[in-house]
This record gives C-alpha cells, structure tokens and sequence, in this order.
C-alpha cells in the first residue's frame, strides 16, 4: 500500500506571531491532518492555531534562481533608512 | 519542507570536471555553516549517508518505545503512568519528526519500514534488552535517554537543515526524560532496601550497553571521518562517551549506586574518569540480531503495522471519497 499524501504543518504561538513552518506529517485528508499536527507539534502548548497544507500544493523558488531573484534587491541601499544623512541636531527622524 | 527537487528523473550526467567543482563548492559551504537544504545540491554519498543515519535514529526511536511500553500498564502509580505515558509518546513524536527529516532526502516513509521490518535497518542496540523491573525505567530515562542527549545535542547543528530542525526539537523534550528516570532512580534509593537493591541490579544491567550506544571506538567507526568533515557528527564516539561516563558517575554516587566496572575511577591528571574495557564481542552480536530481544521486537512492530494495515487503507480510500464528492459539488 502507499504513503498516505504528505502535509506541511505551520503553527502560530501564543505570542501573536505570524504561522510558522514547524514539520511535515501523513494523513489520509485534512481533517487527519489537522488531528494528527495536534498530536505530533503541539504536546506542550506550542501553538493557537495550526495550517495544514498539501505539500504539493506549494511552489518553491529553486536554489538556481537565487540570483536571479535576490540580488536586485543588493544594490539598492537607498531603501534603508541609514542611507540618508540627517544632522545630528534634527530630532525625531 | 518537502518541496521536492524537480529531478526525479535522476540527476543530470555531469563531466568530472563539474562535478568535482560542484563538490568543492559544496564542502565550501559546509566549512561556512551555511545549512544545506532539500532542494540544494548535494553529493549522492552525503545524501545516502544521512538517510542512513536519520533512519536509524528514526527506528531507534519507535523501537525504543517498546521497552517502555511493557510497563504501562505495571507502572506503581496513576503519576508514574501519566508520565511514562508522556515520555512514550513523545518517543512516537521523534521517530515522526525524523522519518520527515529522512523522506525530505527522497526516502519513501513506507521503504523505511519496510526495511525495519525486513530485518534490514539497523536501530540502537540498546533497545534490544529487556525492562525486567520498574527500576529498569528509572535507568533507561537516566541512562539512555541521558546518553541520547548527549549524542543528539551536537546533532541540533548538524549541516543538514531538516535533520538540524528535527534534533533541537527532540532536544528540547528529551532532557524531561532523563530528569523523570533520575527521581524513579532517586525515590528508590531513598526506599526499601529490597528498593535499593532493585535500582542497584537495572543499573549494572543498563551501564554497559549504554557506553555501547556512542557506537564502536573511534579507531574502528567506518563513517566518522567522513561525517565530520561533512558536519554531520561534530565530535568522535569516544569523546562523547568520555563525557556521558563523566557526567553519569557522579549521579550514581548521589544515588549511593555503584556501575559495575571495578577499573572505573577518577583520573586527576586529565581530569576524567578512568574506565575498564567495553565487551564490542556483545555490541555487535546484539546489532547483528542476536541480543535477548531483537525478534520480541521486530515481530512486534511487525504485528501493529500489519494489524494497522485495514485502518490505513480505510482511511485513504474515505479521503479519496471525500475528495471525489467535493470535486461533485463545485
Ligand atoms: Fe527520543
Ligand atoms: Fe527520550
């Protein structure tokens, strides 16, 4: 018999966090899933809400395209506030 | 994540001149801790390598509830059960997070049982020895899972992301383990002195085996060298087994329990502790198949899976029914 699908497994603390990729489980559908992601990643209060998704339903940037896809970003250091100069003397900036 | 590589084709053919650029490139980013990821390049025998170690531990920690599990229902009290039960099932946790850890690599979940249940994976010896009293629990969470700390530790930087991720997970649930063996320990101690004797007799039992479970000496460990240089493993079988022998002698004293090696002492010169010749003669007839419990074992895990087998296949069979009627009702 085959694996039952793959799902990835996100959870979001007690602290306001945003969902956060914690592992992967089988389960049969999303209800399994949802069931068997208590089990497996919240035994000791980890989480207020759980995500489960299909991991064939995501679509990954390839290492490959690193550069193609980051670096742009690289050069462009007038989008960090440190990139303006303001003098000393003018406050709240 | 699973994301899997876009190459189930089987990889590209490459000249030897490329590959071996890919390969410098590779140990380049392994010597900067930069993690490797599913998706990234990786050399066959490192890929090959960690589905090996990864399952392994995987297995060890599904076997190793079984030992366990045999008192469940004996433990002496309602607190004791509620704890042993946490401490099992968190074992069923870890051998999840790491055959996750493992299929990320391009293993198949059901392969890797497959193999367990074929006799053809390797799990820790340790589990192939019987629980014989309570105490035994007391020494396996003080003992084992202390020693499986200290394996497992250094394994939360291990170069490979998913496996990193698994282990500081694992970590972070083991060290309750230990501290709940150490007070059954404690509590019989302070006990009887048929209670004493007791922890004293799963203590000689359990310490040699768990010297055995850093694995054989450094001089005769096949895949150390390569796994440091890959960062796999960060330190030898014998410093980690040096470290649980000066962390584990002190703990018997407090408890007034002597381990049963008469060379064993304080070395003040290089400030650890002396200790006598490990029987590998035992070690290895136990990993070949040959200790008191390997076929209790297998024929166990053997026995749920194929009793389990209806339930798994229900369950796909009304998840496709229900992905059907869905799809109808669009
Ligand atoms: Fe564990
Ligand atoms: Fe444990």
């Amino acid at each position: 018999m085959k694996d039952w699908p793959l799902w990835e497994v996100f959870i979001r603390s007690r602290h306001g966090l945003a969902h956060k990729h914690v592992g992967s489980l089988h389960a049969s559908d999303a209800a399994m899933a949802l069931a068997n992601a208590r089990d497996v990643y919240t035994r000791r209060g980890e989480g207020m809400s759980i995500w489960v998704v299909r991991s064939t339903d995501i679509t990954a940037s390839a290492p490959g395209d690193k550069a193609i896809l980051f670096d742009p970003s690289e050069d462009k250091v007038y989008r960090h506030p440190t990139f303006y100069e303001i003098p000393d003397e003018v406050d709240n900036l | 994540m699973h994301i899997q590589p876009g190459h189930t084709g089987g990889e590209p053919t490459r000249s030897a001149e490329a590959l071996a650029e890919l390969e410098q490139a590779f140990q380049e980013k392994i010597d900067a801790e930069i993690k490797i990821e599913p998706k990234d390049w990786m050399p066959e025998a490192y890929r090959q390598s960690l589905v090996r170690q990864i399952s392994q531990h995987a297995h060890s920690e599904i076997v190793g509830m079984l030992p366990e599990g045999n008192w469940l229902t004996r433990a002496p009290s309602l607190r004791r059960k509620l704890i042993l039960l946490a401490k099992v099932q968190d074992e069923a946790g870890h051998g999840l997070y790491l055959y996750s850890a493992a299929e990320t690599l391009g293993a198949s979940r059901e392969a890797l049982i497959e193999a367990l249940h074929a006799g053809k994976a390797k799990y820790s010896s340790i589990f192939n020895y019987p629980t014989l009293t309570w105490a035994d629990v007391g020494a396996i969470g003080w003992l084992v899972d202390g020693a499986a700390l200290i394996n497992q530790i250094p394994l939360c930087r291990c170069s490979y992301g998913p496996y990193a991720r698994a282990m500081r997970r694992i970590c972070k649930e083991e060290s309750f383990h230990q501290r709940q063996g150490y007070e059954i320990m404690l509590v019989l101690c302070r006990g009887t002195a048929a209670q004493k004797r007791m922890a004293q007799d799963a203590l000689e039992r359990w310490w040699w085996p768990s010297l055995m479970m850093f694995g054989p000496p450094d001089a005769e460990s096949s895949h150390t060298q390569q796994s440091m240089r890959w960062k796999i493993k960060r330190h030898t079988n014998d410093a980690l087994r040096q470290k649980f022998v000066d962390q584990s002698v002190p703990q018997a004293d407090y408890l007034g329990l002597t381990p049963p090696d008469p060379e064993l002492k304080w070395n003040e010169q290089i400030g650890h502790y002396d200790f006598g010749a490990i029987d590998w003669g035992e070690f290895w007839r136990v990993l070949k198949g040959d200790g008191p419990c390997n076929r209790e074992r297998i024929e166990a895990r053997r026995r749920a899976y194929d009793e389990g087998r209806w339930v798994r296949e229900a369950a796909l069979a009304f998840g496709a029914k229900q992905a059907r009627r869905a799809h109808g009702a669009e």
